[in-house]
C-alpha cells in the first residue's frame, strides 16, 4: 500500500499539496481488519473487552477489535445495537463498566475527554454538535491547539505572537474547509449552513484536532447519493491525506461496504461478526440480526 | 484596536467593537464640550461616574452571562469587595503624598485584584454547578460578601492599618475608621472622576472584546454552545469557564472602586441582590453577548429613574413600563424580523446560498 504517508510530511505540506498529488486508483479497499500494510505495526487502536451498563440494560458488552493505523473501519448494526455508546466510550463521555482500550499503546483506563481528544482521538456526532453562534471558520479554529498556543495576556493585548498564530491558524482553516470546498463559508454563522454542510463541518472541526484516529457517527445520515459518494471519496481523501484511521457508524450499506476494509457487525451490544465487506455480506448471522429469522420472514 | 479584514470586510467583532469605541468616544466627547458650555444639569453631572460605573458592570458581567453563557446573581458582590478594597487602599495612601490620580489607579488595581482573586475562589467550587443551581450559588455567595462587609471594621493610626471583626479597633488620637461595619465607609475622599471613569469603561472594552475575538474567546463561546462538542475537541471546560469568571470579577472590583470612591458615605446593603439584578437587567436588555448593546441599557436605566423624578409618586412605575416596554421591543420576533431586515438591506449580511438539504436522523 503506497499512499500511506508520513504524517509529518502531511503535516508540512498543505493539505492542497497532498490532495491534488493524490491518485484515486492508489486507494484499495479489499484488505480485511487490520490490513496488511498495518499489520508490523501495533494497532492504533486496541480495545480490550470493553463494556458497559446503564442501570440494568447492558448497552455493550465484550466489544473486543483492533483498528490499525491508516485503516478505514466501520461499525454496524441495528437501531440501538450500542454504536453510539462505543463512540462515547472511546471518548469518555462514559466510563466503561468493564475492560478497557490501549490508544497507541497507552492505556486509558480514567482518562476524561478532554486528555483523549489531546492524544488524538477526535469524533463528529450522529446528532450534530456545532458551536451553533460562531463561524464556520471559528469553529474549526477552536478545535487547533497545535497551532494557537498562546496565553490570556496575548488574547487580551492581541501581540506580536496574537498575530502570528490567528494569521496561521486563519489559513490552515482555510485549507482544512477546502477539503470539502467549504473555504466560502468561513464566515457563515455555523446554525446557519444546510444540514450535510454542518454533518462535513464536524469533520473538518475533528480534523483541525491533528487526530490520530476519526470517529464518524452516522456521517451520511440525511445526505442524498450524491452527496454519500462525495463524501466517500472524501473519507479515503483524508484518511490518504493524513495518515490516519477512521472508525465510522453508518447506517447506508453502499459506503460502509465500499469504503471499510474491516467491519464489525454489532447486535445488542455485542458483536456478531467481524471481517471483510465480502465475509459480511455472506455471513448468515449478520442477515439473521438485519432481515430477521427465516421462520419469522417466513 | 486591530482591524481584521477578511475578504475585504469587517469580522463582525471588529465591527462591534468599533460600534461599542465609538458610542462611548463620541458620548465622552459630547458631555464633555457640553459640560464645558455649562449645559449639563447637576443632576446628570452626578450621575457621570455611576453610568461610567454601570457600563463596566454590564460589560464585565455580559462576559459571563452572554459569553460564557453562566446565569450569575452575584456580580453586586464583586463591585462590593472592590468597592471596599479601594476606599481603604484611597483611605491608607491619603497621607502618603500621591497625587489624586496615582493614588485613584492603584485604588482601582488594588479592587480589581482583590475582585478577581476573590471571583477565581468562588468560581473554583461554583462553576462545577450548572444552570440554575449555578445562578443559586452566585446569589449566595454575593450575599455572603454583602454580609462580612457588615462586620469588618477598618481603620488607621500611627501604627499603621488595624482590620478587625468588631468597632473596637483601639485606634488612638488622630486615627481614623475606614470601615465601620453596617455603616460602611464614612468620609470617603471622593476622588472619582469623569475622566477615570471613560478611561475605565475604555480598558473594560479592551478587555472583553479582545478576549471575545481570540482563542480563549472562541474557547469560552465554543463551551458555551455546545459543552460536549467542546470536551470531545480537547477544550478544558472549567478552565474557560473559571477564565472568563475570573475576568469579569475583576473588571467589576475595578468598576466598584471607581464607585466606592465617588461617595462619602457607602453602605454595604448598596450592594445586595437588588444591585445584581440590576446589572443583569442591563445586560439581558442590551442583549447576550452584546457589549454595546449593555453600555446603551446600561446608561439609559442609570439616568432614568433620576430623569423619571419629576413624576414623583409614579416614578417606578413609569420604569417598569418603559422596561417591558424595551422588551418587548427587543424580544418580539416581528420586531427583530424587521430590524433583521433593516440590518441586511443596509449592511448586506451575506447567506448562505447553497442548496438546502435533507432532514435525515438527528
Ligand atoms: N446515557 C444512557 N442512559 C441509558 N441508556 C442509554 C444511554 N445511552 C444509550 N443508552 C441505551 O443504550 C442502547 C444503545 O444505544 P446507542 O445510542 O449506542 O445505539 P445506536 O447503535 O447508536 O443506535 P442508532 O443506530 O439508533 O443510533 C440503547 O438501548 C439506548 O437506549
Ligand atoms: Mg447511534
Amino acid at each position: 500500500m503506497s499512499t500511506k504517508l508520513n504524517r509529518d510530511d502531511v503535516i508540512q505540506n498543505t493539505v492542497y499539496d497532498v490532495y491534488e498529488n493524490y491518485d484515486e486508483s492508489k486507494s484499495t479497499v479489499d484488505e480485511i481488519i487490520l490490513p496488511e500494510r498495518d499489520k508490523d505495526k501495533d494497532p492504533i487502536l486496541d480495545i480490550r473487552g470493553l463494556g458497559i451498563d446503564f442501570g440494568g440494560l447492558t448497552a455493550v458488552d465484550e466489544f473486543t477489535i483492533a483498528i490499525g493505523r491508516t485503516e478505514i473501519a466501520g461499525i454496524i448494526g441495528p437501531n440501538g445495537a450500542g454504536k453510539t455508546t462505543i463512540f462515547n466510550l472511546l471518548t469518555k463521555v462514559y466510563q466503561p463498566t468493564r475492560g478497557t482500550f490501549l490508544f497507541d499503546g497507552v492505556d486509558t483506563s480514567g482518562m476524561t475527554t478532554t486528555q483523549i481528544s489531546k492524544m488524538g482521538i477526535a469524533r463528529t456526532f450522529q446528532n450534530i454538535r456545532l458551536f451553533d453562534k460562531l463561524t464556520v471558520e471559528e469553529n474549526v479554529k477552536a478545535a487547533m491547539h497545535n497551532e494557537v498556543s498562546y496565553g490570556l495576556a496575548s488574547g487580551i493585548f492581541h501581540g506580536p505572537k496574537y498575530r502570528k498564530q490567528e494569521k496561521a491558524a486563519h489559513e490552515r482553516a482555510l485549507e482544512l474547509l477546502s477539503i470539502f470546498d467549504m473555504q466560502d463559508m468561513a464566515d457563515y454563522q455555523a446554525s446557519s449552513l444546510p444540514y450535510g454542510a454542518q454533518r462535513r463541518l464536524e469533520i473538518v472541526r475533528a480534523l483541525a484536532t491533528n487526530p490520530k484516529v476519526l470517529l464518524l457517527d452516522e456521517p451520511a445520515a440525511g445526505m442524498n447519493p450524491s452527496e454519500t459518494a462525495e463524501l466517500m471519496n472524501n473519507i479515503r481523501k483524508i484518511r490518504d491525506t493524513f495518515g490516519i484511521a477512521i472508525l465510522l457508524i453508518e447506517h447506508d450499506m453502499s459506503l460502509v461496504m465500499n469504503v471499510c476494509e474491516g467491519i464489525a457487525v454489532l447486535n445488542f451490544g455485542r458483536i456478531i461478526a467481524k471481517g471483510t465487506p465480502e465475509e459480511i455480506q455472506n455471513n448468515p448471522a449478520v442477515i439473521e440480526a438485519y432481515l430477521g429469522k427465516k421462520k419469522e420472514a417466513k | 484596536m486591530k482591524m481584521q479584514i477578511k475578504n475585504g470586510r469587517l469580522s463582525p467583532y471588529t465591527k462591534n467593537s468599533i460600534i461599542s469605541y465609538g458610542l462611548v468616544i463620541g458620548a465622552f466627547v459630547i458631555v464633555s464640550i457640553l459640560n464645558s458650555m455649562g449645559m449639563v444639569s447637576s443632576s446628570l453631572q452626578g450621575q457621570l461616574v455611576p453610568i461610567c460605573c454601570y457600563i463596566v458592570m454590564a460589560v464585565s458581567l455580559n462576559l459571563v452571562v452572554g459569553i460564557s453563557g453562566e446565569l450569575s446573581l452575584g456580580h453586586a458582590g464583586f463591585m462590593s469587595a472592590g468597592a471596599y478594597t479601594g476606599i481603604v487602599v484611597s483611605g491608607i495612601l491619603e497621607t502618603s503624598g500621591l497625587p489624586i490620580y496615582g493614588r485613584l489607579a492603584v485604588a482601582i488595581i488594588c479592587g480589581a485584584i482583590v475582585a478577581g482573586v476573590l471571583g477565581f475562589l468562588i468560581g473554583i467550587p461554583v462553576l462545577r454547578l450548572r444552570g440554575d443551581y449555578l445562578a443559586i450559588v452566585t446569589l449566595a455567595f454575593g450575599e455572603i460578601i454583602k454580609n462580612i462587609m457588615n462586620i469588618v471594621y477598618a481603620g488607621k493610626d500611627s501604627h499603621g492599618f488595624h482590620l478587625k471583626t468588631n468597632p473596637d479597633l483601639g485606634l488612638e488620637e488622630g486615627g481614623r475608621m475606614l470601615l465601620n461595619g453596617p455603616m460602611g465607609a464614612t468620609q470617603v475622599q471622593r476622588i472619582s472622576t469623569f475622566a477615570a471613569g471613560f478611561v475605565l469603561v475604555l480598558i473594560t472594552l479592551f478587555v472583553v472584546q479582545n478576549i471575545m475575538n481570540s482563542k480563549q474567546g472562541r474557547a469560552i463561546m465554543a463551551c458555551r454552545d455546545n459543552r460536549i462538542a467542546a470536551e470531545s475537541i480537547g477544550l478544558n471546560v472549567m478552565k474557560y469557564k473559571l477564565m472568563a469568571f475570573t475576568v469579569s470579577a475583576a473588571l467589576a472590583g475595578m468598576g466598584g472602586a471607581l464607585f466606592g470612591l465617588n461617595y462619602s458615605t457607602l453602605l454595604p446593603v448598596k450592594f445586595n441582590f437588588n444591585t445584581s439584578v440590576l446589572i443583569l437587567v442591563f445586560v439581558v436588555l442590551g442583549g447576550l453577548g452584546n457589549i454595546w448593546g449593555s453600555i446603551i441599557a446600561a446608561t439609559i436605566l442609570t439616568i432614568l429613574p433620576e430623569a423619571l423624578r419629576q413624576f414623583a409618586d409614579y416614578r417606578m412605575l413609569a420604569y417598569a413600563i418603559v422596561l417591558i416596554l424595551v422588551m418587548i421591543f427587543t424580544y418580539s420576533p416581528k420586531i427583530k424580523n424587521f430590524t433583521q431586515g433593516f440590518i441586511d438591506k443596509n449592511f448586506k449580511r451575506k447567506k448562505p446560498t447553497a442548496q438546502t438539504e435533507g432532514g435525515g436522523q438527528v
